[in-house]
């Protein structure tokens, strides 16, 4: 962005050495962000560019004499004659909202439990902290052979020798995107404790005993205190969640594959498979930015909101 | 320094953990909540250490006689090469991250223009942006062939560990410029002018006033720079090839394993991610503020 201030040297006829100096009398700050942002514009802009071109091409890569120009084409048999595709939206939204609310629902639980003091406080936070750091792909291979296995698994122990009935379900056969979400919000809920910690925290001791002077019990504190001063760091704790957790596909690919059926695929992973499986190149593209653009609207209201709390600190 | 120091105890009086002590209750409670979420990553540790027989023994036991025998296994096929990769990628990634984001951050708190908003908003929108929305052409573009109809020849990155640092870099790019700022904005204004005042140049300025002030900043930086790389799937799991291959393409192996190798699989699990639970633990203060952009102090 800033570059574009500075005239590319086939513009005018300038000498060389002008434009040396343009730039060198350009504000420092701005030189030291050039590099970043170059660099940023090469890696993920051109990139994308590309997609959009190819996704207007008729590619497959088993057939590149039969490449040319398709137009809408890819788009077109996206929408209409491709099943995975509406379900997959589907599933993304569902996936998405589900476990985002059950994050943050969670790690309000989680923050509120150590926002007091008890021995041992810290050791509890890191506990809590924990999931969150586990490697993706580790934490699902966990959750799908030692949690959830219908033989093996110590939930499925905990239901048949806990629960009345000897009822052993099959998780990720019975109930796959539940158990995608479980792992999912397992490990999301420390990071929306993190950012609702940090929200509790701010709030003034003061304000505390002056409610509690006038006689709150602890959850008419917890209402009209601690939620309310919560509601932005809520805000962004779900944008966030919403922005990293449409990214993720290892627990899909590690422990359903996006099935049974298209049960749990999700759109990044139908780009994914698509990608990968077939040799289409114009539909992985054209299905690409479907997602990127459906990811923009999100964007879009996210930064909103992100340049609103930036300006309240 | 006494500016600083005097508003984080300003910070600290005017909020912070509660006073008061919980009833005995609240502890238990809280303990419990935290033991069983931390237990599914308790038992992989544990499982590491059982015989395999023992791996799928139900109901599940907490205490036996603990064996090496699985990461001798985990070893003799050949994990160190995943892992050594995985370190490969993440440090060198981390060390280009820093390069870039430590003078474009300096430059956005320092000397904001009248864009520096717009430019840090640039930045954070491709964080946003879905890899699979990429990750097409990459896989064209990275080729040895290339897309014959745009470029003579491909970058030749598929499979290479150049491939996946460049990719790291511009992910967590973002992230980086982010949270440095945030912490560039912290330094008093009075010091800086005061030393600018005395002649200090920009290389004088940068590297014995404001480094010294914001270590812990970088260096909590960089923990999540290497956070982020280390678990990094997506990218890894497409254009790694067998020689480059990271940590989680390893566990990748185990996907179709229905009770068997359970020992081993939690063997490796834990190698994967004890390096990065290690540095979180360490950084867990600083860890919401890289994540949530410096929104949250």
């Amino acid at each position: 962005m800033e570059a574009a201030s500075i005239p590319p040297a086939t513009s005018e006829p300038r000498s060389e050495t002008s434009l040396v100096r343009r730039i060198g009398n350009q504000p420092i700050g701005r030189l030291l962000i050039l590099p970043a942002l170059i660099y940023a514009i090469l890696v993920t802009q051109a990139p994308f560019l590309l997609t959009l071109w190819y996704s207007l091409q008729r590619w497959n890569l088993n057939r590149p004499e039969r490449r040319g120009f398709a137009g809408i084409d890819n788009y077109r048999f996206l929408f209409t004659r491709d099943p995975a595709f509406p379900e997959a939206a589907f599933n993304t939204a569902a996936f998405v909202v589900t476990a985002v609310l059950a994050s943050l629902l969670l790690g309000l639980l989680y923050a509120e439990l150590v926002n007091h003091r008890f021995p041992g406080r810290g050791i509890v936070r890191t506990l809590l902290i924990t999931p969150f750091l586990i490697m993706p792909a580790a934490a699902a291979l966990t959750w799908k052979n030692q949690m959830l296995n219908p033989n093996f698994g110590v939930v499925d122990w905990l239901f048949r020798t806990a629960l009345p009935g000897n009822i052993s379900p099959n998780w990720l056969g019975d109930f796959p995107a539940g158990s995608i979400i479980i792992v999912l919000v397992w490990r999301w809920a420390p990071f929306m404790m993190l950012i609702l910690l940090a929200g509790m925290q701010s709030i003034s001791e003061e304000v505390r005993e002056a409610v509690r002077v006038d006689g709150a019990t602890a959850w008419q504190e917890f209402r009209d205190i601690t939620l309310p001063h919560l509601t932005r760091f809520m805000q962004l704790g779900g944008l966030l969640g919403t922005v990293f957790i449409v990214q993720e596909i290892d627990p899909i690919y590690i422990m359903t594959k996006g099935g049974p059926g298209n049960a749990t695929t999700t759109l990044p992973y139908l780009v994914y498979e698509k990608a990968r499986e077939s040799f289409n190149v114009g539909l992985g593209a054209a299905s690409g930015v479907v997602v990127v653009l459906i990811s923009i609207v999100i964007i879009t209201f996210l930064l909103r909101v992100l340049n609103r709390l930036i300006q309240e600190t | 320094m006494a500016t600083i120091t005097m508003r984080s105890n300003a910070r600290r009086r005017q909020g912070g953990v509660r006073k008061e002590s919980a009833p005995m209750l609240w502890a238990i409670l809280a303990w419990a909540v935290g033991l069983i979420t931390f237990f599914p990553v308790l038992y992989m540790f544990l499982t590491g250490f059982k015989t395999e027989a023992a791996a799928v023994d139900l109901p599940p036991k907490l205490f036996f006689v603990p064996t090496l025998e699985n990461y001798r296994a985990v070893f003799s096929i050949n994990f160190s090469p995943f892992f050594i990769n995985s370190a490969i990628a993440s440090l060198v990634s981390t060390l280009l991250v820093m390069v870039l984001a430590v003078p474009a951050a300096y430059g956005l708190a320092m000397y904001p223009t009248k864009k520096w908003k717009d430019v840090l908003f640039f930045f954070i929108s491709t964080r946003f942006l879905p890899p699979a929305g990429v990750i097409v052409p990459l896989y064209i573009i990275f080729s040895d062939n290339g897309d014959p109809e745009l470029f003579s020849h491909g970058l030749d990155l598929l499979g290479t560990m150049r491939g996946l640092i460049i990719l790291y870099t511009a992910m967590n790019l973002p992230i980086a410029i982010w949270m440095l700022r945030s912490f560039f904005e912290e330094i008093p204004r009075d010091i800086l002018d005061a030393a600018r005042v005395d002649g200090a140049g920009l290389l004088r300025e940068m590297t014995q006033i404001v480094l010294p002030m914001v270590i812990p900043g970088l260096v909590a930086t960089i923990f999540i720079s290497i956070i982020f790389a280390w678990n990094e799937f997506f990218f890894a799991f497409n254009l790694a090839a067998a020689g480059t291959s990271t940590v989680p393409m390893f566990m990748v192996r185990f996907v179709t394993s229905e009770g068997l190798f359970w020992a081993k699989l939690a063997a490796s699990c834990t190698m994967a991610v004890l390096p990065i639970v290690l540095l979180g633990w360490a950084a867990q203060r600083q860890l919401v503020r890289g994540l949530s952009m410096g929104a949250v102090k």
